[in-house]
């Protein structure tokens, strides 16, 4: 049987972790904008795209992430479609970090006053101006705090992929386990991991709640 | 491309146990991580420096780490300290460690907005320390937190599903022994994730009702 030193088991974890980071960017860009697309649809359609996107922000917000995975990894099979636990993956975070994204920008345009809309209409502007020049660039402001702190979310959502077999960090965790019979050390690395992502990010996410809340 | 619910639908005894099991894991985690939630709030924020600083790491490890590292961490990892877990006890440690970090967060804050006269007040009427935070600090903050709690208590249950990943007999180990059995793998998950969003639903209605009654009184 070959040893395995704690560098073997850090290195192969480093190694793993790269896609971890990988699949975190994909859900986060992908979920920004296909969030940034639901949310101008609620704010511009009538009521039926308005019953849509908060019927779409249930559904993601309401089932597990775990079960959203299963359904896009043996759905994209039913189109006869040759599925990767890749492809799966990056799909059903993609549509999960959305729905959550589009809630938490939602909230930032409803905190601005109605007033402002209304400033904006008077000046002639179409929406797509008023959303321009004048609602966005204050919510932007509120927003950035929420959607900092939810990428930890996201990168803690993409752990889930292991169980459809997408090699991240869970998952190189749960092989080398396997392989070296020593749980404990692999999966303390695995969390340290994982905790020297997050952290920094909660902590940012943090801090930039702070100075909004001094600016007021 | 066709669809056979049918098959899924007659292991009906399956999915409910399922079910049953999940509903199970989140109560009892729920009031144990709920009240390690309180205590932890409490020592956070009026507890000596040593006590902050360890109940402090212990939410952060917990937050910056996902629910099923935790989970295997508790599972595979601790056995070879000798502690011995079942996958069902295995699994209500795990949720009562994820949800007690964030209920900690977010009870503290309920109790950071306590106004300082209050408590002030409470000294007056030379209540001692222990009934001070239970009867006058407590109840109004877990009342303005309240609608965070309930968030934070069903994004545990949806959680949980992981659970079954280390067989624990919870829905979604249900919906996977059914697919196991008869293949339909895509109708077996659907109805197990339309049950997940059920229960959503009703464990948030429930809670809804169940908090002003039974913790901190109607408005």
């Amino acid at each position: 049987m070959v040893d395995f030193t704690l560098w073997d088991i850090v290195r192969n974890l480093l190694l793993a972790a790269r896609w971890t980071v990988v699949l975190s960017l994909i859900a986060f860009v992908g979920g920004g904008l296909v969030g940034a697309a639901l949310l101008v649809l609620r704010l511009w359609g009538g009521r039926r795209s308005h019953a849509f996107v908060a019927g779409y922000v249930q559904l993601f917000q309401g089932t597990p992430l775990l079960m959203q995975l299963f359904l896009a990894y043996f759905g994209i099979a039913l189109f006869g479609i040759q599925t990767s636990p890749w492809f799966a993956a990056a799909l059903a975070l993609t549509l999960y970090t959305s729905a959550f994204l589009t809630e938490i920008w939602r909230g930032c345009v409803a905190s601005i006053p109605r007033g402002q809309w209304e400033a904006a209409v008077s000046l002639a502007l179409d929406f797509l101006e008023q959303l321009r020049y004048v609602i966005l660039p204050q919510a932007t402001r509120i927003a950035v705090p929420p959607t900092v702190g939810f990428l930890v979310q996201v990168i803690k959502g993409t752990a889930l992929a292991s169980v459809i077999g997408f090699v991240e960090l869970t998952k190189a965790g749960t092989m080398i386990t396997n392989a070296t019979f020593r749980p404990f050390t692999v999966y303390a690395c695995v969390a340290l991991m994982y905790f020297v992502l997050c952290f920094p990010i909660s902590a940012w996410a943090r801090s930039l709640e702070r100075k909004l809340h001094a600016r007021r | 491309m066709t669809f056979d619910f049918g098959a899924v639908l007659a292991q009906w005894p399956l999915l409910l146990r399922g079910a049953l099991v999940t509903i199970g894991l989140t109560a009892v985690s729920a009031l144990v991580g709920g009240a390690v939630g309180v205590a932890c709030a409490w020592a956070r924020s009026e507890g000596p420096g040593w006590l902050r600083w360890i109940v402090g790491t212990y939410v952060e490890l917990v937050r910056n780490t996902p629910f099923i590292v935790q989970l295997f961490f508790i599972f595979f990892g601790l056995p070879i300290l000798g502690v011995r877990l079942s996958p069902t006890f295995a699994s209500i440690l795990a949720m009562v460690v994820n949800l007690g970090a964030y209920a900690t967060e977010i009870v503290r804050a309920g109790l950071m907005a306590t106004p300082r006269g209050q408590i002030e007040a409470a000294e007056s009427l030379a209540l001692n320390r222990w009934h001070i935070y239970t009867r006058v600090v407590l109840p109004p903050a877990l009342r303005k937190v309240w609608p965070s709690l309930t968030s934070q208590i069903v994004i545990v249950m949806l959680g949980s599903a992981v659970c079954g990943q280390i067989s624990t007999e919870d829905l979604s180990f249900a919906a996977n022994l059914i697919q196991s059995r008869n293949f339909r793998a895509f109708e077996a998950y659907l109805i197990a994730t339309a049950i997940y969003l059920g229960l959503a639903i009703g464990l948030r209605r429930v809670l809804n009702w169940a908090g002003p009654r039974f913790l901190f009184g109607r408005l």
